[in-house]
């Protein structure tokens, strides 16, 4: 689907930028984000699953959107970026701001790119002194394979693309589990029994309720599928289509939570497969273990409204649940 | 498979995009690198207890990286 022609472009390398450019700055940020670094902040991410239910679960029902899925990747990057939690509230606001109103509203968009430009600039200047051991020190200190520092704009593009590309996107991915298990008893019934089956069932929670839609850019005219697109137009790739396409998945349209042969797309594919995959993997697998562990019994709560997200990241804003 | 053939598994560097889903899957047969992308540990040959494991792993790869190949068994 072609959106609109490419007048506007936020420029966020890696993820806007064609080879030879891309590799240099991905190498770089790709080690934190292994599954052997995000591992090191599962016991963090337990911890802050549970300070969060502790606030909610005698009240005997929650917001789950709002109480418990936004709050999750807020505090883990925060943590990952070295950057106090308490900001946590203001990156909420300019991530909407960016990614649902900026989806209609150009100068939103504008304004939240500019205010988180001039927050991780106030960030990055104490660190060029000693960059000390997160995420915003380290690409501060980090050298591209010729042995050059990144420029400001591209440690500022690289820490802007972590915090958008990283919040609302796993936040939207807890938020739908969620909203799947608050609606089908067999599943949520299933995996309390059975913990070991999260890992697996959040790949199928992954292909159904795939998160994101990504848009690019055509470089090259081409023809896809009979439909001719030109150099320079935007197209969106519907992840999440390509997720229920029956050619690929039997029983495309039915989520089977133990699906045992599942490679899908809700990550994108090729070199810009997502750089936060295992972190977000990580972030929905503990925030399901620990929220069934506490809280097996819960349901939707149909007298209030369930709302879900506007624009390319799909997902439960308003989760209203029943507890016990 | 007659007993003088063996299973290998393989992974194509050049697809692997590092989903990690085969070391996920399969942490006998595959490891990551510092970049997080997969290779398989010593020589591939897939033991006959983890042949159903490793077939999974190679169902689930997004990037149809993961390959698994008949070979002749070496003389003992």
């Amino acid at each position: 689907m072609v959106v609109r022609e490419s007048d506007y472009r936020v420029n966020s390398p890696p993820i806007t930028s064609d080879p030879p450019d891309h590799r240099p700055m991905r190498m770089v940020l790709i080690p934190p984000f292994t599954p052997q670094a995000v591992a090191r902040l599962e016991a963090k991410a337990r911890a802050v699953c549970n300070e969060l239910i502790d606030r909610f679960v005698a009240n005997g029902m929650c917001d789950g959107a709002v109480d418990y899925a936004q709050t999750i990747p807020v505090l883990i990057n925060s943590q990952m970026l070295g950057i106090p939690a308490q900001h946590g509230d203001q990156f909420r606001e300019w991530i909407t701001m960016a990614l649902q109103t900026g989806v209609t509203d150009e100068a939103a968009l504008r304004q939240a790119e500019e205010a988180i430009a001039a927050y991780f600039e106030v960030q990055i200047k104490p660190r060029r002194e000693n960059p000390g051991e997160d995420l915003v020190g380290f690409l501060i200190a980090a050298r591209s394979p010729d042995g050059e520092p990144f420029s400001d704009r591209q440690v500022l593009g690289a820490l802007r693309l972590l915090l958008v590309a990283g919040i609302d996107t796993t936040w939207s991915a807890i938020g739908s589990s969620l909203w799947h298990l608050a609606t089908h008893e067999q599943d949520r019934a299933r995996l309390v029994a059975e913990p070991e089956s999260i890992p697996t069932a959040v790949e199928e929670l992954l292909r159904a309720y795939a998160p994101v839609t990504m848009a690019r850019e055509i470089a090259k005219t081409a023809d896809i599928g009979g439909c001719q697109l030109r150099e320079g137009q935007m197209v969106l790739l519907s992840f999440p289509a390509a997720n229920r396409d029956p050619g690929k998945f039997p029983d495309a349209d039915k989520v089977v939570i133990d699906r045992k042969h599942n490679p899908h797309a809700a990550f994108g594919l090729g070199i810009h497969r997502c750089i936060g995959s295992n972190l977000a993997r990580m972030e929905m697998v503990v925030a399901l273990q620990e929220w069934l562990k506490r809280i097996p019994v819960f349901s939707l709560d149909i007298s209030k409204p369930t709302t879900w997200s506007q624009g390319t990241v799909r997902g439960p804003r308003n989760l209203p649940i029943r507890i016990g | 498979m007659s007993e003088s053939r063996v299973l290998i598994v393989k992974i194509d560097p050049e697809k692997c995009q590092g989903h990690a889903r085969c070391h996920a899957l399969a942490t006998e047969l595959f490891e990551l690198d510092e970049f997080g992308n997969a290779r398989v540990r010593g020589s591939g040959q897939i033991p006959p207890t983890l042949e159903d494991r490793a077939w999974i792993a190679r169902a689930n790869c997004p990037e149809l990286a993961v390959e698994i190949v008949e070979q002749a068994k070496a003389p003992d």
